[in-house]
């Protein structure tokens, strides 16, 4: 358990399966909310602002501000209305796409 | 093609006790919810969590489970991770479902779609790290996921509940940043005749403040000049409480000053929509029993105006009561003598309401930011651009999307709808009803090409 992440998860003893994430290769429990997960393996910015660029991580957790949003198989979805799934490949959406 | 007497949207505490109740008068129920699981946000997945963390988020997160147990009755078919995009005439419902698009026809539908968390826009709000405290509880509740370093913003008595569960979970929060005044508590005295009816909400307040005292988190009250600090994610809170500024380190800030009806599919059919001022948000136009301006259309729960889950809940069951009396499940003599009591208790669970809404307002500057902050999170538009777009004889939000795209991300303004209505109202002199909100158009949600080709025939539900 690493203390300095943001996130603690009281944990449910759920197995972890492998995803990725903008490269970056992450043991994440299988089932658990996806933005819940992907805050607790310490990921903070799951996109930029197609206006600005500005960075931004999840907002509401409950599907209204599409703040969590990421790519999944080359569609935008909101993170925090998907489950973990063995073999994820999630990217950040692209920069300027709307 | 399935067809339903009701269709319910949203599975939360009124969506839920609607379905059960319709049922019992023999109507045919299809509720559709977004999430896996029912609950709503206040009961998020009750059924799993209860028995692996009931202890720590409280005796009326439990009780959920009564409601959850309702949705098992013969004549309901309980649609879970179905997203409802569109409402059309007939009524029809068209939804996606496991990447699939599908439709339902129903003959009434009972909308229930709950309340969002009032916008809060500070600066620094779009920061990672800057979240609702219902998201927080959602964290909490659904994944048992714990903000380690957190500071919790604003007023009401959510702020003290998830206060009082991270304090349960040993991961207490940093600090409470409180905004209502000691004004605004002498202002609400004048309402402690209902409070005392509503005795219950203040005793568990009482406690809840107890166990935070108790944990030693430390408490500003009359906090302004708020703002969220750091370099691409949250690092700090700054404000001013008692003359004196503040700075408090945190990895995540937890917004909260009350939540507003979630009106979006509402809007959508053309429900007629009013300001109400002691809520400061805007509700839907409904008779006694939650029937809207649309003939085919109810409205129960938080998006009818917010009372909390008790009051969602009897709010589903009158509504299923006038509906069954309507498709003549029942007779109107019926409808009247079952409604009488949960009118009663509706009243009796309101008590409480003034006092809290008087003692807890909106945070005044977040409900007029200063020009920088951004509204519209989305297409990050700034107060200071809507004011600009009323000096330039904007005088309405759906103009303003026409002067600088406020509203047209993804969001469709269900977190700046209430922040352009009130700033044009403000600088155009004009009331919240003249100003008016944004039309909202289906899709409610984004639906892609790939789940309207895979649409076909409707799922089997309940005959």
């Amino acid at each position: 358990m690493n203390n300095a992440l943001p996130f603690e998860d009281l944990g449910e003893g759920r197995a972890r399966v492998a995803v990725s994430f903008a490269g970056q290769e992450l043991r994440l429990p299988e089932g658990a909310n996806l933005a819940a997960a992907l805050l607790t393996a310490g990921i903070t910015t799951f996109r930029h602002t197609p206006a600005s660029g500005a960075p931004r991580g999840p907002f509401c957790m409950m599907g209204a501000c599409f703040d969590c949003l990421v790519e999944v198989d080359g569609v935008t979805r909101q993170a925090c209305m998907m489950e973990v799934r063995d073999g994820l490949v999630l990217d950040m959406p692209q920069a300027g796409e709307r | 093609m399935a067809r339903v007497d009701l269709a319910i949207i949203g599975a939360g505490p009124a969506g839920m006790a609607a379905a059960q109740f319709a049922a019992g008068k023999g109507l045919s129920v299809c509720i559709l919810d977004e999430q896996p699981r029912a609950g709503g946000q206040i009961y998020r997945d009750v059924d799993r969590v209860a028995p692996l963390r009931g202890d720590l988020l409280g005796k009326d997160y439990i009780e959920g489970r009564a409601l959850t147990a309702g949705l098992g009755a013969p004549g309901i078919t309980h649609l879970a991770g179905a997203v409802v995009w569109a409402i059309e005439e007939g009524p029809r419902l068209a939804y996606t479902q496991d990447g699939k698009g599908a439709v339902i026809d129903a003959r009434h539908v009972l909308l229930a779609t709950g309340a969002l968390e009032r916008p809060m826009p500070l600066p620094g709000w779009t920061l990672p790290g800057v979240m609702t405290a219902g998201a927080g509880q959602i964290l909490l509740k659904q994944s048992g996921v714990m903000a380690r370093r957190a500071v919790l913003v604003g007023s009401g008595p959510l702020l003290y509940l998830i206060a009082a569960q991270m304090v349960r979970a040993g991961t207490p929060p940093l600090a409470m940043v409180e905004t209502q005044t000691r004004g605004d508590f002498i202002g609400a005295l004048k309402h402690l005749g209902g409070a005392l009816r509503g005795w219950r909400y203040l005793l568990k307040g009482l406690g809840l403040l107890n166990e935070i005292r108790r944990a030693g988190v430390v408490r500003h009250t009359g906090a302004h000049g708020i703002a969220i600090t750091g370099e691409g994610r949250a690092e700090a809170v700054k404000f001013t409480a008692k003359g004196r500024a503040h700075r408090i380190g945190c990895d995540t800030v937890f917004l909260h000053h009350g939540v507003v009806p979630n009106t979006q599919a509402a809007r959508s059919v053309g429900v007629a929509h009013c300001w109400n001022a002691q809520q400061q948000c805007f509700v839907p136009e409904l008779d006694g029993w939650g029937a809207t301006s649309v003939a085919y259309l109810h409205i129960a729960g938080d998006g009818a105006g917010i009372g909390g889950a008790k009051v969602a809940a009897l709010a589903g069951r009158l509504a299923a009561l006038d509906i069954a009396a309507r498709l003549e499940a029942i007779d109107a003599t019926v409808r009247d003598s079952e409604g009488a009591p949960l009118r009663r208790a509706t009243l009796s669970e309101l008590a409480a309401r003034p006092f809290l809404d008087t003692a807890y307002p909106p945070l005044a500057e977040a409900l007029a930011p200063a020009d920088k902050t951004i509204i519209c999170r989305c297409e990050e538009v700034t107060a200071g651009d809507i004011r600009g777009y009323a000096r330039l004889g904007c005088i309405g939000p759906n103009q303003a999307k026409a002067f600088g795209r406020a509203g047209m991300g993804p969001c469709q303004g269900r977190y700046c709808g209430l922040s352009v209505t009130q700033i044009l109202a403000e600088e155009n002199s004009q009331s919240h009803d003249a100003t008016g909100h944004y039309r909202i158009r289906p899709p409610l949600k984004p639906v892609t090409l790939g789940e309207l080709a895979a649409m076909d025939d409707a799922p089997e539900a309940a005959e």
